[in-house]
């Protein structure tokens, strides 16, 4: 499985013309776990869902390539993107408070997204989506999985959809701000499990955030991006060498125990990053 | 100031002043609205229907009331456009006077309706508790009964014309102002600004009036909008089940009412009238509705 | 379960407040009539004595508050009066004409489903497009034309032009009182008769009145439904669906709409109860022997027992519609239930 993003560009129509969200974005990524980290409306999500092609249908997409595994997502047909969204790439929303179907309990959602793809009996996929909620450490799995979504708390709704986007055995999985809604406590937890389930099968995964620090020590290689642009790619180990001045700012913005500073740096932009 | 600088001036992101923001937002809101077509066209036909119906002494080629009793029930010919009715009148000198009642009776009751509907949600809103429960409980009876059917038997228990059917639909129209303003409230009232006027001071009057009823105005417009078309609608039903104007008022529907024997033979006497109906609320819908996509994207 | 019996006793509350409402009202506009209903029982010729009689037997010389009294105690015993035109009561009167005007809302809400529900998903689900700005006007305009106006035309057209369909009325005077009432609903009466001519007539005569009001409603059922289709489809969990690989089908139905079904049925629900009253229209266009028309003569002749009456009926049908789609919501949505 190989992701190839090349000179990525979304726009969306406005009164006073294209509006450029995302501006020559280009990545590639394999069997190994990338982090995107850039501040809110800086164009991770527009950029993820590129590559299943789940934008708005007011963007505007163009690419010198845009491929999933060979496979040209500008040009594949809707049944070709079909067969890679939930069977090859799994997609983990920010708040599965909204990310979830309301009126489906968390065992039907699951056991839909299973039935999809390996064809069986409403009774098999059931028990796969119990199964499922297992694995993703859920105690009581057959109670969660007669729950509703609103009868669900933040972390366990989490689970219910890494459990959901695992039911098909994907290569790839996006996870875009996973735990940004949830509880600071809950977080780690989430991340180290889904960090464990990709690595136990062997998954490519994009993990997305704001917060450097924490992709960094889950992820392989980390890309910093602002307003719409790739500024900065690095190894995850080579952090403190980053060389752009909005990575230095991220990371001086932070406070740390070992070196206390009486006051806090303030991210000072440069407009000549925008360019 | 050019075109160009003028347009640049109000299209900026970067407004220097309070004016130059509020009047970019008009500016960008006309925008939206006048890039949809068939909003623009009904916001023509009804600045045409109001100026027909101000202007109808001029405009009509004959009074309203001649009979011409030689003449009755013509096709339209050159020298009446739209025909004659049943007692030889010029329908298009009719139709042109039946404007003014029509507009008169939507504009009278929207005057009422509105600012009353505002108010008590405003109120229950913002209050809550028991003036809330009272004042919608009263609200729900309103709505609980049929409309039509309301406004029939009120017209009928005083007397039928143009005032008791004014009255009529008044009553049975503005419980869902009430509701929409009251919704309304509910959300700002918990905003932050409003905490803010709140702790400088202002009494509760104030805040209702300057901060919180202004707010609810643009759901408000639309829903006026909108609802003209069925005042409209609900005005010519009254006046076409004998309820409404009485004869010989040329009301649209009181027109078609007496007209309505002779429909199948002279088909284009009561077909006026009611085209005249269809079209002035179709233009009020169209208008609404191209409002509401620019005033309130949100529930389209 | 404490919230649950305190909601109940909620609902309730509001409900009888509601029906004292409406009680109330009706009482209002009998007593503010200018006519002296001893005028209208007795005619204006009678007697001194037989006047008096008769205030003192109907209880009009009773202060106001007896007299509401009165007036609910009679209702409890399902007392609506005499009707001064039919002289029945008019409990039997709007029995008799009631199946008449159901017959014709039920297959007109049924049509206007049937057509507005697709048609809303449609627009919605081709926002901006084409197909979605002609629904916009189909609808813009099923909204904007007075119902007589689509009426007159409509017997213009199939009945004195084409001769499609037959004239006015609910039964042609061959098949009248031939076939035993058994639901009322001379659809169905004439199908259990096994008189098949009777049963073409009946749906004959019904395709015109039912036609007509199914264009009206369908234009609201079909509006809503592209409002909330849009609402539903601007969802996170529909992107989620999309991100599993679902087929643009079952997302479109088993997600999107599935979320809308319930606020759809109050929809429903609120479009019936407003059909009960466009009938008001149609049933006079069509001279259809139902509710509408019975209340349309009443008023004329200003028999105001039988418009009380009916309005009373109409009214809490409409209470019971509005309450049958609250316990929709409280039923089928599993976030309230
Ligand atoms: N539907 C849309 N219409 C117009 N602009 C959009 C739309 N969706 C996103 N954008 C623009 O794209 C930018 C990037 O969005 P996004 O990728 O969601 O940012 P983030 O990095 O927070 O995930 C936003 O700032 C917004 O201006
Ligand atoms: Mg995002």
């Amino acid at each position: 499985m190989k992701v190839e993003i090349a000179n990525l560009t979304i726009s969306f129509p406005s009164p006073q013309g294209m509006s450029q969200a995302v501006r020559g974005v280009s990545m590639t990524l394999g069997a190994e776990k990338l982090g995107i980290v850039g501040e809110s409306g800086s164009g991770k999500s527009l950029t993820a869902r590129a590559l299943l092609r789940l934008l708005p249908p007011a963007a505007v997409v163009t690419a010198d390539r845009l491929q999933f595994d060979g496979i040209d997502i500008l040009k594949a047909s809707e049944r070709d993107m079909r067969a890679i969204r939930g069977k090859r790439a799994g997609l983990i929303l920010q708040d599965p408070k909204y990310a979830l179907n309301p009126i489906m309990t968390a065992g039907a959602q699951i056991a839909e997204a299973w039935r999809n793809q390996k064809k069986g009996s409403a009774k098999e996929a059931m028990q796969a989506a119990i199964d499922l909620l297992a694995q993703v450490q859920i105690r009581d799995p057959k109670r969660v999985a007669a729950a509703y979504p609103h009868e669900l708390s933040g972390g366990m709704g989490q689970r219910v959809m890494i459990a959901m986007m695992l039911a098909p055995d994907p290569e790839l999985l996006i996870a875009d701000e996973p735990t940004s809604a949830l509880d600071a406590s809950v977080q780690a937890e989430i991340l180290r499990l889904m960090e464990d389930l990709v690595s136990r099968r062997g998954m490519g995964l994009i993990l997305i955030s704001h917060d450097l620090p924490l992709v960094s020590h889950f992820c392989d290689r980390v890309a910093v991006m602002y307003a719409g642009r790739v500024v900065e790619e690095l190894a995850a180990g080579e952090l403190v060498r980053a060389q752009h001045a909005y990575t230095r700012g991220l990371l001086d913005c932070l406070p740390t125990l070992s070196h206390p500073k009486g006051r806090l740096a303030v991210m000072s932009r440069d407009p000549a990053w925008l360019a | 100031m050019s075109d160009v600088v003028k347009r640049a001036w109000l299209l900026s992101d970067a407004p220097t002043s309070r004016s130059q923001a509020a009047w970019g937002r008009r500016y960008r809101l006309w925008c939206d609205f006048s890039s949809n077509g068939l909003a623009m066209t009904g916001l023509v036909i009804v600045v045409l229907l109001v100026l027909c119906a101000v202007a109808a002494p001029l405009l009509a080629p004959y009074d309203p009331t001649l009979q011409e009793l030689a003449n009755r029930l013509s096709v339209p010919t050159a020298a009446h456009w739209l025909g004659t009715d049943e007692l030889g009148r010029d329908v298009l000198s009719r139709l042109l006077f039946g404007a003014r009642v029509t507009l008169g009776m939507v504009i009278a009751v929207v005057v009422t309706v509105a600012p009353f509907g505002l108010a008590v949600g405003c109120v229950a809103g913002y209050y809550g508790g028991w003036a809330d429960t009272i004042l919608m409980r009263v609200t729900d009876v309103f709505l609980a009964f049929p409309r039509l059917i309301l406004a029939l038997a009120f017209v009928a228990a005083i007397h039928p014309g143009v005032t008791s059917a004014v009255i009529a639909i008044a009553l049975t129209t503005w419980p869902p102002y009430a509701r929409l303003a009251r919704a309304e409230t509910l959300t700002i009232r918990s905003a932050d600004f409003i905490a803010a006027v709140r702790l400088t001071g202002a009494s509760s009057g104030r805040i209702i009036l300057r901060h919180i009823a202004p707010l609810c105005l643009g759901s408000l417009i639309v829903r006026v909008t909108l609802d003209m078309s069925a005042i409209i609608l609900f005005a010519a039903s009254l006046g076409f089940l004998g309820m409404g104007a009485q004869p010989p008022s040329p009301e649209w529907g009181t027109m078609i009412a007496t007209a309505r024997r002779f429909f199948l033979d002279q088909w284009w006497v009561p077909l006026m009238p009611g085209l005249a109906i269809f079209v002035a609320s179709l233009a009020f819908n169209l208008l609404g509705d191209g409002l509401r996509d620019v005033l309130d994207p949100k529930q389209r | 379960m404490n919230g649950r019996n305190g909601r109940l006793a909620g609902t309730a509350a509001s409900l009888l407040l509601t029906l004292f409402g409406l009680v109330f009202v009706t009482f209002f506009i009998g007593r503010v009539m200018p006519i002296d209903p001893l005028i209208a029982i007795l005619g204006d010729h009678a007697p001194e004595d037989v006047m008096a009689r008769t205030r003192v037997e109907l209880g009009l010389d009773q202060p106001l508050v007896v007299q509401f009294g009165l007036y609910v105690w009679r209702l409890l015993h399902g007392d609506l009066g005499r009707s001064v035109m039919s002289s029945n009561l008019v409990t039997q009167d709007i029995a008799r004409y009631f199946p008449a005007t159901i017959e014709l809302a039920t297959v007109a809400i049924i049509v206007a489903t049937l057509i507005g529900v697709p048609l809303g998903v449609l627009a919605a689900v081709r926002q901006g497009s084409v197909i979605d700005k002609v629904i916009r006007v189909v609808c813009l305009a099923g909204h904007s034309i007075p119902i007589f106006l689509l009426a007159l035309l409509s017997l213009l057209i199939f009945y004195a032009t084409l001769d499609w369909a037959p004239g006015t009325g609910r039964a042609d005077v061959a098949f009248e009182g031939m076939n035993p009432v058994v639901t009322g609903f001379l659809t169905i009466d004439t199908a259990w008769a096994g008189d098949w001519d009777a049963f073409y007539d009946a749906w004959a005569h019904l395709a015109q009145p039912a036609g007509v009001l199914a264009y009206f409603s369908m234009a609201f059922i079909a509006r809503m439904t592209r409002a909330f289709m849009l609402d539903a489809l601007a969802g996170e969990y529909i992107i989620t669906a999309r991100a599993k690989g679902l087929s643009a089908l079952r997302v479109i139905w088993r997600h999107a709409f599935g979320n809308i079904a319930v606020r759809l049925i109050t929809v429903l629900a609120l479009t019936y109860a407003g059909l009960l009253e466009g009938a008001v229209v149609t049933e006079t266009v069509f001279s259809w022997p139902g509710l509408g028309q019975y209340l349309t003569v009443s008023l004329l002749n200003a028999d105001m027992n039988a418009v009380l009456g009916a309005t009373l009926v109409v009214g809490l049908i409409y209470m019971a519609l509005n309450l049958f789609a609250d316990a929709a919501y409280k039923m089928f949505d599993p976030r309230v239930r």
